[in-house]
């Protein structure tokens, strides 16, 4: 048997936790696949995963903010009882916050954001590192093993259709679990379109020579209903607020349509544009690794290339 | 306040890794060496409590005698103290990382040197484990907090913040505590010349830990497949504009 912890909001599981259900239900070879869930609103999310091959669903409504021991003790004290083979988690910030808690507790070894995995007494697992940039293969040792799944690596497979039992438990906490626990929430959007989330973005690197380059940035991903991203460089120059850097340690985009200018493409900032569906590079070194990693390129100045193509868009769109 | 930073020496890989003939680590010959871009802002912000409170800061690295050099640009920043458990570079696994900082924190907290704060960055750039610092708060007895954003000592606790879904999630711990933080919590000043020569002179303590044997273990690294191939060329210099024109009404975004 595989326990999957699984997060959810608003009454509905986590896309990143039903991908993780896919690892898990591979690692379970047809064995059962069994489901935590924890927090408020924990049963209501809990029968959908009845189409992703979860027989049983254990939830813990624990009162009250996010506290990471509380919820890692809750998933300890679980696969105390249930004694599975493994426990897998998507790779999110609290998959891996609530795993590796569970790991201390349960004395197991983790590896965290994987790709695949073979059981056995030794686990093989294949992990990533460097964001994405580089594979790791490694054994996974102890009794017990504990996964996060790479977010988007894999895709959702819906399975079964039943019904699964939904069972409430209630975890033996200690004091010291829930000393850290939100206590508060500061609503910080701006109700702009977020760089997250955004189907077009228009980067900038150190090739775009100050803060007051972005100008042109702006203007073309305001028409083009995007938003203004930049490199890891830029943002070190002070040029953009951290918040705009897309990257291993910024944020990760999947955007329709993604257009890095005077971005060289080094590995820390191509881990977090990955996930974009086309990548189209202007850069004035036609030997610029993003040009490998790119679907489409025009090679010159920045500064006259992107004035063009505003303006050769606004001439079409008046045209027609 | 007594704050402990810890930093981790990896390579800046630039655009393309290379593996070394034996498939367990990056080719670094031409490569340069840096810490993890969060334990950048790791660092100032131990330097930023230290200069608004008072007490002490000190650097803990694990990792082979070349890192030293990455503890003396902390000491260039601000750091007072830098310890050195000095590796043969070989791969450790998070839970061997982990008992090797908790020995050695033990050992600074039996000199009278207890951190009030331990700080790590959320995760390595290299490894990405994202469990060290947890790890270590368990061993301690101490709360950790991860993945922050803001941070902000007051009367003996830390306010933390995380960023989630639009906002920002709020934690309030007690001292002594652990924390994790995220590049984007303040940007990290540049050290002087000066500093970086005095930095040169101080002496940094080291020991050389016994490494268990892992139990998440390395037994090859490979370099994914790439896109397998070059871009199109849709033109150079301005002149290639109505073809990314053509391009945005292909994709349907123009």
């Amino acid at each position: 048997m595989v326990l999957a912890f699984v997060e959810h909001a608003d009454g509905a599981p986590d896309e990143l936790s039903l991908q993780a259900l896919t690892l898990a239900r591979a690692y379970a070879g047809g064995g059962p696949v069994a489901a935590v869930m924890i927090g408020p609103g924990a049963a209501d999310a809990a029968p959908a995963l009845g189409g992703n091959g979860v027989t049983t669903v254990h939830v813990a409504e624990l009162v009250g903010g996010y506290a990471p021991q509380a919820w890692g003790r809750a998933v300890a004290e679980l696969a105390g009882r249930l004694e599975p083979a493994a426990v897998v988690a998507a790779g999110s910030d609290r998959g891996n916050e609530v795993l590796a808690h569970a790991a201390v507790m349960t004395g197991a070894a983790l590896a965290a954001n994987c790709v695949a995995a073979t059981p056995g007494e030794l686990a093989e697992v294949t992990r990533v590192r460097w964001g994405g940039s580089l594979l790791e293969q490694a054994r996974l040792h102890g009794a017990l093993k504990l996964l996060t799944v790479a977010p988007h690596a894999l895709a959702i497979e819906p399975a079964g259709a039943g019904e699964p039992a939904v069972e409430a438990f209630t975890p033996e906490l200690r004091a010291e679990d829930l000393v850290v626990q939100v206590s508060e929430r500061v609503d910080t959007s701006t109700g702009g379109l977020s760089l997250a989330e955004s189907p077009i973005v228009v980067s900038g690197g150190r090739g775009v020579g100050s803060s007051e380059g972005f100008g042109m940035l702006e203007e073309l991903a305001g028409l083009l209903g995007g938003v203004v991203g930049c490199s890891r460089a830029v943002t070190s120059a002070g040029w953009r607020p951290h918040t705009d850097q897309v990257g291993q340690t910024g944020t990760k985009i999947s955007p329709e349509l993604y257009i890095p200018c005077g971005i060289s493409g080094a590995t820390q900032h191509m881990a977090g544009c990955k996930g974009a569906k086309k990548i189209l590079a202007i850069n004035a070194d036609p030997d610029a690794p993003i040009l490998a990693s790119a679907d489409y390129a025009v090679v010159g100045d920045l500064g006259e290339i992107v004035p063009a193509i505003t303006a050769e868009l606004r001439r079409v769109r008046e045209a027609s | 306040m007594n704050v402990l930073v810890c930093v981790k020496r990896v390579p800046i890989t630039g655009g393309k890794i290379v593996l070394t003939g034996d498939e367990r680590a990056i080719e670094t010959r031409h490569l340069g060496f840096t810490i993890s871009p969060h334990e950048e802002c790791g660092v100032e912000e131990a330097v930023r409590i230290a200069e608004q409170h008072g007490g002490s800061t000190t650097v803990l690295t694990l990792g082979p005698a070349e890192a030293e050099e990455q503890l003396r640009e902390t000491l260039a920043i601000g750091i007072e103290r830098a310890v050195h458990l000095v590796t043969d570079g070989a791969d450790w696994d998070p839970e061997a990382t982990a008992a090797a900082l908790v020995a050695a924190i033990e050992a600074e907290q039996a000199a009278g040197n207890d951190p009030d704060l331990i700080v790590f960055g959320n995760e390595s750039a290299d490894n990405g484990n994202f469990q060290v610092g947890i790890r270590v708060a368990h061993a301690l007895g101490r709360p950790c907090v991860t993945g922050l954003k803001g941070i902000t000592v007051h009367d003996g606790r830390v306010r933390c913040e995380q960023e989630a879904g639009g906002g920002r999630d709020v934690y309030d711990v007690p001292l002594p505590a652990v924390v994790t933080v995220l590049e984007g919590l303040n940007l990290p000043r540049y050290p002087s010349v000066p500093a970086k020569l005095r930095a040169r002179r101080k002496s940094v303590e080291s020991s050389e830990p016994a490494r268990s044997e892992p139990r998440l273990e390395l037994v090859r690294l490979t370099v994914p497949p790439g896109r397998g191939r070059q871009a199109e060329l849709l033109g150079e210099g301005a002149g290639a504009a109505p073809a990314v024109v053509e391009l945005f009404k292909k994709l349907g975004v123009a």
